[in-house]
């Protein structure tokens, strides 16, 4: 398979990219040896795989731009860079890496739970900058018992409410429909869902109805003791309308991943010590990472020896 | 009960020197200026003493109370008071057992996500800008890793449920083997040590678990092991701990107790891959009130002649 053209479409991960090098022609389309245009010309028939993830996907302009593409794999289990649509159109199989993140990222999510209403990093920093000596720190908000509203109860959402479980968390949700078999609390609307928990937690993909699912409203239920935690994308929630209830007091705390404009952060959440900032590591860790890039690799090879695709997006 | 005297040890909980201000006649052991002598002026008024992790009734100070009926303690580690004294004079002893049990838990799941997934670490990299400049590094993966546990009481227990729900394999070591309890049981420190990648203190501070944590247990530990103290600073032979950590022999450490509080080892400072608390186990809002109501109410029941709600002697 050497002579097919991959298209890598911004760095992801080493050992990925070594892996594609070995077998097939690998571009990379923040290295390329020409301009941008000249390097089309002559490579574009040749690429018959784009490699994408959350930050460059394949838009509508690269899908066209590349007439004998046959297959994107997401190095991600979100396809919300991916023009689902043009691919479909196209018969452009798509693929990206569920399950193998589904654990790491349910784990972030009740670290940047605890981390939030135990004030972990602030305590930490505390220490470390030498403080104790001059008297304890305030007390901080027990997470046990706590009441965990999730959005969206797929691979992630339930990995979160079983691990939420194990801390005696009362567990409800709301999905686009109720799920028949679990015992959580459902809540048709998301406003209510914030109006019945104090932790709420983001974890559906990001489609055009989920734009800005959390905004002023869901915000307002949430409240000045409620906590939210974001690990989907950053643009399921309205940024601005969230930071401006965090330094009014109107929200009590959040935990976020992901950011509207990654990786900018708002700069009036650096200093706020209600909060936990991380960028964008989910799936961040040596295990999981390779996990995803095998997976990448596996479909790219089912694919190209017509074999049934491991991680197909239907 | 006004006319009774208190004495509490050390600043704990202003809501709980409120009440005990309202109900009895308090003693603040910090403000007074020569202790010694105050011990004797006031040894035939106090028959109470508050105390804590920090300050409890030791042996001096029990022989100093004359009249001492009851020492009520703001924890639930007994480390601080001379129980084999107490229990010579009949003194009763109470401490703060099961409100606490889940915060201490919840700590120890928070230390054991905050080391592997570096959480502190990646939020002071979000703060000072250098997320623009590229990615944190890759982390470890926290489900599916083998936790050990020392101490399988009421916090060892819900340290292990909640392991369990992120896929964790329990084992532990304690002073016999539980039967009853499906996790795997190791006859000492070292070998579970050696056969688990998380390694947890959960277990009371005696004569016989302080320095439980000493070399060989680091070295079986190893280089890829963590440690995680949610138990009292002796339970680690703290230098030894120290030069693993610096000298990386021993993968990382999550402390909420340290053996000379408030002072911290200041070559922990900038390890990446130790997260430090001040002793904040049990510190909620929730959890502390309920601990004062606790000393509270076996206070009264004491006065009142009432059966103790928490005694330990």
């Amino acid at each position: 398979m050497n002579n097919i053209g991959v298209l890598m479409t911004c760095p992801m991960l080493e050992y990925l990219e070594k892996q594609l090098e070995a077998r097939f022609k690998l571009f990379k389309a923040w290295n390329l040896s020409s301009s941008k245009p000249d390097f089309f010309k002559k490579h574009s028939n040749s690429i018959k795989a784009v490699v994408g993830d959350t930050t460059v996907g394949a838009d509508a302009a690269l899908i066209d731009s590349l007439p004998n593409l046959e297959i994107v794999a997401s190095y991600s289990v979100g396809l919300d860079k991916i023009d689902l649509e043009k691919c479909k159109e196209k018969g452009i199989n798509v693929t990206n890496t569920p399950d193998v993140l589904t654990d790491d990222v349910a784990d972030l999510c009740i670290g940047l739970a605890l981390a939030v209403l135990r004030k972990i990093c602030v305590c930490d920093q505390f220490v470390k900058s030498g403080n104790w000596i001059n008297g304890d720190l305030g007390l901080a908000s027990k997470f046990s018992g706590k009441s965990v509203g999730i959005v969206g109860l797929g691979r992630i959402g339930s990995a979160i409410a079983k691990r939420s479980e194990a801390f005696n968390c009362h567990i409800s949700y709301h999905s686009r429909s109720e799920k028949p078999n679990t015992n959580y609390k459902y809540y048709s609307n998301i406003v209510d869902l914030a109006a019945n928990c104090q932790i709420l937690i983001v974890a559906c993909a990001l489609t055009e109805e989920t734009h800005h699912i959390v905004n002023r409203k869901v915000i307002d239920a949430l409240g000045p003791k409620g906590i939210l935690i974001n690990i989907g994308r950053g643009a399921h929630v309205d940024e601005p309308e969230l930071v401006s209830a965090l330094l009014e007091g109107r929200l009590g705390g959040a935990g976020l991943d992901v950011f509207e404009n990654e990786p900018d952060v708002p700069e009036e959440l650096l200093a706020l010590e209600n909060v936990v900032l991380v960028p964008h590591v989910g799936s961040d860790t040596e295990e999981t990472s390779k996990a995803m890039a095998d997976l990448v690799i596996s479909n790219l090879e089912a694919h190209f020896k017509g074999e049934a695709l491991l991680t197909p997006v239907t | 009960m006004e006319s009774i005297g208190v004495l509490m040890a050390c600043p704990m909980n202003p809501y709980l020197e409120q009440e005990l201000d309202k109900r009895f006649t308090l003693h603040r052991f910090w403000k007074v200026p020569d202790k010694s002598t105050f011990l004797t002026s006031h040894s035939n008024s106090i028959r109470a003493v508050v105390g804590n992790a920090s300050a409890g009734a030791d042996s001096q100070m029990i022989e100093a109370l004359p009249k001492l009926e009851i020492v009520a303690s703001f924890s639930v580690g007994l480390d601080k008071i001379d129980l084999a004294k107490c229990k010579e004079k009949g003194i009763r002893v109470t401490n703060t057992p099961d409100v606490l049990t889940e915060d201490v838990a919840d700590l120890a799941i928070g230390l054991m996500l905050a080391v592997l997934r570096k959480l502190c670490e990646s939020d002071r990299y979000v703060r000072s800008g250098k997320w623009k400049i590229g990615n944190y590094s890759l982390t470890t993966k926290f489900t599916g890793k083998r936790v050990g546990i020392i101490g399988l009481g009421r916090i060892g227990m819900a340290i292990a449920k909640r392991a369990e729900a992120f896929s964790c394999p329990i084992s532990y070591h304690s002073r016999t083997e539980k039967p009853e309890i499906k996790y795997k049981y190791y006859p000492s420190v070292v070998e579970l040590a050696a056969n688990c990648d998380i390694l947890v203190v959960a277990c009371s501070l005696t004569e016989e678990t302080r320095h439980i944590i000493n070399r060989k247990v680091i070295d079986a530990l190893g280089a890829k092991g963590v440690l995680i103290n949610i138990g009292r600073g002796p339970h680690v032979d703290e230098p030894e701990l120290v030069s693993a950590l610096v000298e990386r022999r021993l993968g990382g450490a999550g402390l909420d107790v340290f053996e000379h509080e408030p002072e911290v080892p200041e070559e922990l400072f900038g390890l990446d891959n130790v997260v430090l608390l001040p002793h904040v186990g049990s510190g909620t809002v929730e959890t502390r009130k309920a601990m004062a109501d606790l000393v509270l109410g076996n206070l009264e029941a004491h006065f009142l002649k009432k059966p103790l709600l928490t005694p330990v002697v």
